[in-house]
């Protein structure tokens, strides 16, 4: 396959993945948002938890270029519909629909509709039509379109190189989008140290989750309440569950195994290499070594291992 | 029917002249008068909305980046009964056959100027011919192995040739999808079998190209070459190579070593054999052609030279669909085939002849006045709907430079019934069908209808507000040779 054609597919399935992740990123913020909260100090803005969503995805300074204010408008203005932001919505749909045009060949006609009238309907929206439409419903339409690519994907396409290196580019974006979704919590700030464990901690847990389509999982598993040490082996180190670094892992993990050759050995061993740190991992030495900590290291090794998946694929010098 | 004595009213293909429909139109007029108004409303829209999903447009130069259109498609198919599709068949097959063999020889032992047929420094003063091409020689001789005739009907019915297109023909893709949109939206249409199929297309040019591979190779590794993704025509170059199931690469997937052609793949280089190029020949090698061409291979042309990789079409074809070259077509088929031409050839005056250009000068308001080298409908003169400014602009370009002008008389083009705001009206419609060689020359039943959809106009292009219709050719009714 041209090497062309496989980075386009690649960035194609991360735009989309993306855009998706975004909506659940905005969409945990705004649900954490609607809780009663106070900030301790005005001018501390990044206690804002509109701050949230542009420390977790380093887009703030970018933001700040452009809003000098923090407001949930103009987060939401420029997660959304910011065609200066290569990471909004409206960019990654855009972004995602131009690569599969340029590849049409590669992949099957309806994974070409498809994106096209995700590209066709988002080009509808402003603010005033998200608002009036509702910022849940808009933010499951966006999800809704990234779940129909992956079905129309999943059910429609050969099973080549081509399918696996969007498998390859879907996984690598949400392994790092888990990572910093789950990161989010880090930056939410509580009303008081006496705060942790409380009404506005569980509160923060649950959005989180639900943001992550990890409520229901999380109950049907633990029958419990939720738990930091639990929400974090759920999304962390359990491989059955979709989102999980670990499950997204063994997807990269098992595409590159049908994707290198000989030619490729460091890129294996750095996918190896988190796999066992994953699948040896324990919850408690996470947590011990600190969440945050483990989440800006595993971000690191993702970021690293795209590199290596472009030298060595999509961007080859002859 | 009985015509006017001067300007008959252009021929219509429905509708003979007493008013009756024609036969070959019957089932399709019986059809249109019992389907309700509303329902073929519906089924234009219907039309609209599968072109935009499925995203059959065209990108528009000169407008904002990536602005892409739909070309309007009309519901009423042109429909050219059997005998009528053998002469054109057997007219362009000819024609093409003809124009390949002149190409050889052009660029090879120049017989046919040392003959004296046509003016040597028509062809080789020609700013398309290509001195680097001389003594080179191509895979079956087949220069143009993708040929666009442009056919239109005239006066009483008359067919005539208006140009060729022998340099990267476009449009194939709509005679195709046209057809596909009119069998989902009515499929009772074709339920009588007698319309014959043009899907093959694809697996014919794929043959085709096959068969010139270099040194007659077995498998060889073909792929579409496209300036990308903002070309005007690039939905045509990635559906093409989808249905061909060959690589759509750009310039900046291939690269030359050691005269060979390979594309940069996941796996490493691969060698590539025949290349469907879909990029002008200026712009092919920024070696060998326009320093500046950031769309091309640098180094391709030597590669083509040394006989590793097989341009389709060969570089240098331009000189043959040149407009100052057209009027010698017919001699060309005498010259080489020795047979007479089928196809009628529009009267042509070649505006360096003194005598051709005094005639023209003083029939501005009657006369076509185009530029050699254009196309796409730009600078022409249609005299009878000129101005007198615009004709004043005109003689003054052709005092300057009058060997870049012919003027042709202004053919009364056929119409066809076609839907627009206050319902069915004629418009003007030409056909191009797409002749194939490389095994043999051939090609399927069927060509590209534009319809130039303003009332009396004559510009059928679609970057001019031209339109597009199904092509129907029907079957013999004595049922033999036909697929």
């Amino acid at each position: 396959m041209l090497s062309r054609t496989a980075n386009e597919l690649f960035w194609m399935a991360r735009r989309i993945e993306r855009a998706e992740n975004t909506a659940r990123l905005l969409d945990v913020t705004y649900r954490t948002s609607l809780l009663p909260y106070q900030v301790l100090e005005p001018g501390l803005e990044w206690a804002e938890p509109w701050s949230v969503p542009l420390i977790s995805t380093g887009l703030a300074t970018a933001y700040y270029k452009r809003h000098p204010e923090l407001s949930a408008e103009n987060v939401l203005r420029y997660m959304i519909l910011d065609a200066g932001n290569p990471s909004s919505i409206y960019c990654c749909l855009r972004g995602a629909r131009e690569s599969a045009r340029s590849v049409r060949g590669a992949i099957t006609s309806e994974m070409y509709e498809d994106l096209n009238t995700a590209w066709i309907e988002m080009r509808e929206y402003d603010y005033e039509r998200v608002q009036a439409v509702g910022m849940s419903v808009f933010l499951d339409w966006v999800k809704m379109r990234s779940h129909l690519f992956r079905g129309v994907t999943f059910g429609t396409m050969l099973r080549d190189e081509a399918y696996h290196f969007i498998r390859l580019g879907t996984h690598i974006e949400r392994a790092d989008n888990t990572a910093r979704i789950l990161d989010t919590k880090y930056h939410m700030l509580l009303p008081s140290a006496a705060d942790v464990g409380g009404a506005v901690d569980y509160y923060q847990w649950a959005s989180l989750l639900q943001s992550l389509s990890g409520f229901e999982s999380y109950r049907k598993i633990y029958s419990d309440v939720i738990s930091p040490l639990r929400v974090t082996e759920l999304l962390v180190l359990r491989e059955d569950m979709p989102r999980s670094l670990h499950c997204c892992i063994n997807f990269i993990n098992e595409t590159l195994s049908l994707l290198c050759n000989e030619d490729s050995r460091e890129l294996k061993r750095l996918a190896d290499e988190m796999y066992v740190r994953l699948h040896q991992g324990r919850t408690e030495d996470i947590i011990r070594y600190g969440l945050h900590e483990y989440l800006m290291d595993f971000l690191a090794r993702v970021s690293a291992l795209g590199d290596e998946i472009n030298r060595r694929f999509l961007v080859p010098s002859n | 029917m009985t015509p006017g004595p001067d300007a008959p009213d252009p021929y219509d293909e429905m509708s003979a002249a007493g008013g009756g429909v024609r036969e070959h139109y019957r089932p399709f007029g019986d059809w249109l008068e019992r389907t309700a108004a509303d329902r073929i409303a519906q089924k234009r829209e219907e039309a609209e909305r599968a072109f935009h999903r499925v995203g059959i447009t065209f990108a528009v130069y000169g407008e904002q980046t990536g602005t892409e259109r739909l070309i309007p498609f009309d519901l009423v198919p042109r429909i050219i009964p059997a005998n009528e599709w053998c002469v054109l068949e057997a007219g362009v097959k000819q024609r093409v056959h003809a124009l390949n063999l002149f190409l050889r020889d052009i660029y090879h032992d120049q017989k046919i100027l040392n003959a004296g047929v046509i003016p040597a420094e028509r062809v080789l003063g020609n700013s398309e011919y290509r001195r680097e091409m001389m003594g080179m020689d191509v895979p079956g001789d087949i220069y143009a192995h993708i040929a666009g005739i442009d056919l239109v009907r005239a006066g009483y019915g008359d067919y005539f040739v208006l140009e060729d297109n022998l340099c990267v023909p476009s449009g194939v893709s709509y005679m195709l999808e046209n057809r596909k949109m009119m069998m989902r939206l009515f499929p009772e249409l074709f339920a009588t079998r007698s319309i014959r199929p043009v899907q093959h297309y694809p697996d014919m040019l794929l043959e085709n190209l096959r068969a010139v591979a270099p040194h007659g190779m077995e498998s060889p590794m073909v792929a579409l070459l496209s300036p990308g993704a903002y070309n005007s025509a690039y939905f045509e170059h990635a559906f093409l190579a989808q249905q061909m199931g060959v690589e759509l690469v750009e310039g900046q997937d291939l690269f030359v070593q050691n005269d060979c052609v390979y594309m940069r793949t996941t796996r490493g280089p691969q060698r590539l054999h025949v290349i469907y190029r879909r990029v002008d020949d200026d712009f092919l090698d920024p070696h060998a052609f326009r320093a500046d061409s950031v769309v091309g291979v640098p180094g391709l042309f030597r590669a083509y030279r040394a006989g590793n990789v097989t341009l389709a079409n060969a570089i240098g074809t331009g000189v043959a669909d040149d407009k100052s070259i057209y009027p010698f077509v017919p001699h060309i088929i005498r010259y080489y085939l020795a047979e007479d031409p089928i196809l009628n050839t529009v009267q042509t005056y070649l505006l360096y002849r003194p005598q051709d250009r005094d005639y023209a000068l003083a029939h501005l308001d009657e006369l076509v006045i185009k530029e050699v080298h254009g196309a796409g409908g730009y600078g022409m003169l249609i005299g009878p709907a000129s101005t007198l400014k615009e004709r004043d602009d005109f003689r003054a370009r052709i005092l300057a430079a009058p060997e870049n002008y012919i003027a042709q008389p202004t053919l009364a083009l056929s119409t066809c019934p076609t839907f627009v705001a206050s319902g069915l009206a004629p418009r003007h419609i030409d056909l191009r069908p797409y002749v194939l060689s490389g095994r043999d020359t051939d090609l399927v039943p069927g060509g590209l209808t534009r319809v130039a959809l303003g009332e009396g106009s004559l510009i059928v292009n679609s970057s001019q507000g031209g339109g597009t219709k199904d092509t129907w050719v029907l079957a013999d009714p004595s049922g033999t040779s036909h697929a």
